[in-house]
């Protein structure tokens, strides 16, 4: 089996965001990066499906040189291959990173033959599109299944579970090869190891320079919402406050 | 003409449509244009009634056949391409359901438009100007979206549903064949909700834990008391990821938003993809020993100090006010 799981570069934001004085970015200066939540459980499904039916899985990012580091990221978990497609870091929109991907796909495949499962977040942390995994199925013209909760292999099937509207669990099927994108709490990630990290050092990642169709969904400023910044009452120190805590529970009649 | 995707569960509308319906009439007072709805699924036509109670005079109902067979979202947004193409809209709304994301995404990718998900405004014109939500609502971006048509998706509770007075929907039957091979993922299987425990997206009183807690023994307590308060335990991904809590405890941007009367917040500190799940709670009551915490900016009210002492100290409280 092969696996293709396709992961975006965010910054870690923490407590607060602060913007850049032009508002067109986050500003990164004391911020790490990471890759969405659901983008981890993504990587965590492709190596396990790999360990349960072998073959291979391969990372893919779109984005500035430095991205390398969320592939190598992937790379020690357990992932066999990274692809780096470069950009200079400037933002492509969802659109134009599917028609970007799907021509890498392409590629890929034309060397390594096809991948049975393409793995995408549901949404990018960053810019929420909700939409790059199933362009690309589309280009691809693949079958797509969103929000995957679980998934399973079967005989050429993907067996995925995702929330239902209202509750409850749907089960949808899909032959291979497709493409599903992901939800946390799928799987619980493992933390890489020692070994993994040193063995990710020393991969192979291939680069490919992306054709850019230009963005037709495009970024103007950012804003931060209002409505932040109350005055919180002190309750008091330590078990001391309980019977402050009672007087609060009563007040918003939930005792 | 401005049309509106509405999903619905066999009788009528569900709640993100009739929000994307409300967007829909603001901006189509706003524009000077009329406003439609498109359901897939004859027994959509049960919507017609709330529909036109919340402004839109047309319904367009595709059915027959495979349609009726349940959800298929690619046939879905085959549907939605269709009548982009047919109807003529100059835009068209999704609810910001993950069935209205998935569907809206491919209508876009069939008909290779742009999309702009989960907007909270937007300003039609040249350019076509949105106002929509990065990192699930922290962040605002005013965008421009390109595209003889354009697609957005409402963000949920951007708009509130909002009946006008409107006599029922006219019932369109819009006649579309769809390519067999679309229907080739569909929902299979349902399995209903489980009965009798407090959802945590519903809960009135919701008592959250953080890496502050230490550990899955540590639930106990919040445990003890979200069950006193007939509430439900929430958590932070720092808890899920360390496997303290299942997924489904989690609040925030990539677990679940929920909306009580009274947020609990012990051990958390505050990080803004946390605060975008609990952004529907009327009041925030935070236990943390750091005072500094980002989270005791969003409080009402603070109690310094270490969770493991306060919050049996609370318990015992509440049984005896109990009596
Ligand atoms: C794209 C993305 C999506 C994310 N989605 C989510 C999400 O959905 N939900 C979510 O929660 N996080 C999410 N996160 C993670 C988030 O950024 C934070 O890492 C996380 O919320 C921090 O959890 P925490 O507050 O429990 O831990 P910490 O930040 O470590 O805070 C612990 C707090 O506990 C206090 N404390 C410690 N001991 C005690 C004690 N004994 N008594 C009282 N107080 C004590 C400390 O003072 C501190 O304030 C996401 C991150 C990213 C990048
Ligand atoms: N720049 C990128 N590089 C690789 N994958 C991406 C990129 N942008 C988005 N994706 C993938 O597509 C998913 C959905 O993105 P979006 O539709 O933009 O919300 C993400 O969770 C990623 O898996």
């Amino acid at each position: 089996m092969r696996v293709l799981v396709c992961v975006k570069r965010v910054p870690t934001t923490g407590g607060r965001i602060t913007l850049t004085p032009d508002a067109q970015e986050i500003d990164t200066r004391f911020s790490g990066w990471t890759v969405s939540p659901h983008e981890e459980c993504a990587v965590e499904e492709a190596v396990r499906l790999i360990e349960a039916h072998g073959g291979s899985s391969t990372v893919l990012t779109l984005g500035p040189p430095a991205a390398e580091e969320q592939l190598r990221d992937a790379l020690a978990v357990g992932v066999d291959g990274a692809v780096l497609l470069e950009t200079d870091g400037s933002e492509w929109d969802p659109q134009e990173t599917a028609a970007a991907i799907a021509e890498a796909v392409r590629g890929l495949e034309g060397t390594g033959g096809p991948f049975d499962v393409a793995l995408f977040g549901n949404e990018a942390a960053d810019t929420g599109g909700y939409q790059v995994g199933v362009r690309v199925a589309g280009a691809l013209g693949r079958p797509c299944v969103t929000g995957a909760k679980g998934l399973e292999a079967r005989d050429g099937t993907l067996v995925v579970r995702r929330e239902a509207p209202g509750g409850g669990v749907e089960v949808l099927e899909v032959p291979m090869p497709a493409v599903v994108t992901v939800k946390e709490g799928i799987n619980l990630p493992r933390y890489p190891s020692v070994p993994g990290r040193i063995r990710a050092r020393k991969k192979e990642v291939a680069r490919i320079a992306p054709q850019r169709r230009g963005p037709r969904l495009r970024k103007r400023r950012l804003l931060l919402p209002e409505g932040e910044g109350k005055r919180a009452e002190v309750l008091g120190h330590g078990p001391e406050a309980a019977d402050r805590i009672v007087e609060v529970l009563r007040s918003v009649g939930v005792l | 003409m401005i049309l509106v995707l509405v999903d619905h569960d066999g009788v009528g509308p569900d709640e993100l449509s009739l929000q994307a319906a409300a967007f829909g009439r603001r901006l189509a007072e706003r524009a000077g244009d009329g406003l439609q709805a498109l359901a897939v699924g004859s027994d959509a036509r049960g919507a017609a009634a709330t529909l036109g109670a919340h402004g839109i005079p047309v319904l367009h109902v595709a059915e027959g056949g495979e349609l009726d067979g349940g959800y298929a979202p690619r046939a879905w947004g085959a549907v939605l391409a269709r009548a982009v193409e047919r109807l003529g809209p100059a835009i068209v709304l999704a609810p910001g359901s993950d069935r209205g994301q998935e569907v809206l995404a491919h209508a876009a990718a069939e008909l290779d438009l742009p999309m702009a998900a989960n907007c909270v405004d937007a300003s039609p014109g040249d350019p076509f100007v949105v106002l929509r939500q990065r990192w699930g609502g922290t962040l605002l971006e005013e965008a421009e979206l390109d595209g003889p048509v354009k697609l957005l998706s409402v963000a949920p509770h951007a708009v509130a549903a909002e009946p006008v007075d409107g006599s029922e929907a006219e019932v369109r039957r819009f006649e579309i064949g769809v390519d067999p091979e679309a229907f080739g993922v569909r929902v299979v299987e349902r399995t209903e909700p489980e009965r009798g425990r407090v959802s945590l997206a519903e809960a009135k009183v919701v008592v959250g834990g953080g890496r502050g807690v230490g550990g899955p023994e540590g639930f106990r307590v919040l445990e003890e008391l979200a069950e006193l308060l007939g509430g439900a335990v929430g958590c932070s991904r720092v808890v899920t990821s360390a496997g303290w809590r299942p997924h489904s405890d989690q609040v925030g941007q990539t677990g679940t938003r929920i909306a009580p009367d009274l947020y609990i917040a012990c051990g958390i500190s505050g990080a803004t993809q946390h605060m975008v799940g609990c952004r529907g709670a009327k009041r925030l009551l935070v236990i943390n020993k750091d005072p500094e915490a980002p989270i005791v900016s969003h409080a009402d009210w603070v109690v310094v100090g270490d969770l493991h002492e306060v919050l049996p100290a609370v318990v015992a409280a509440v049984r005896r006010a109990r009596g």
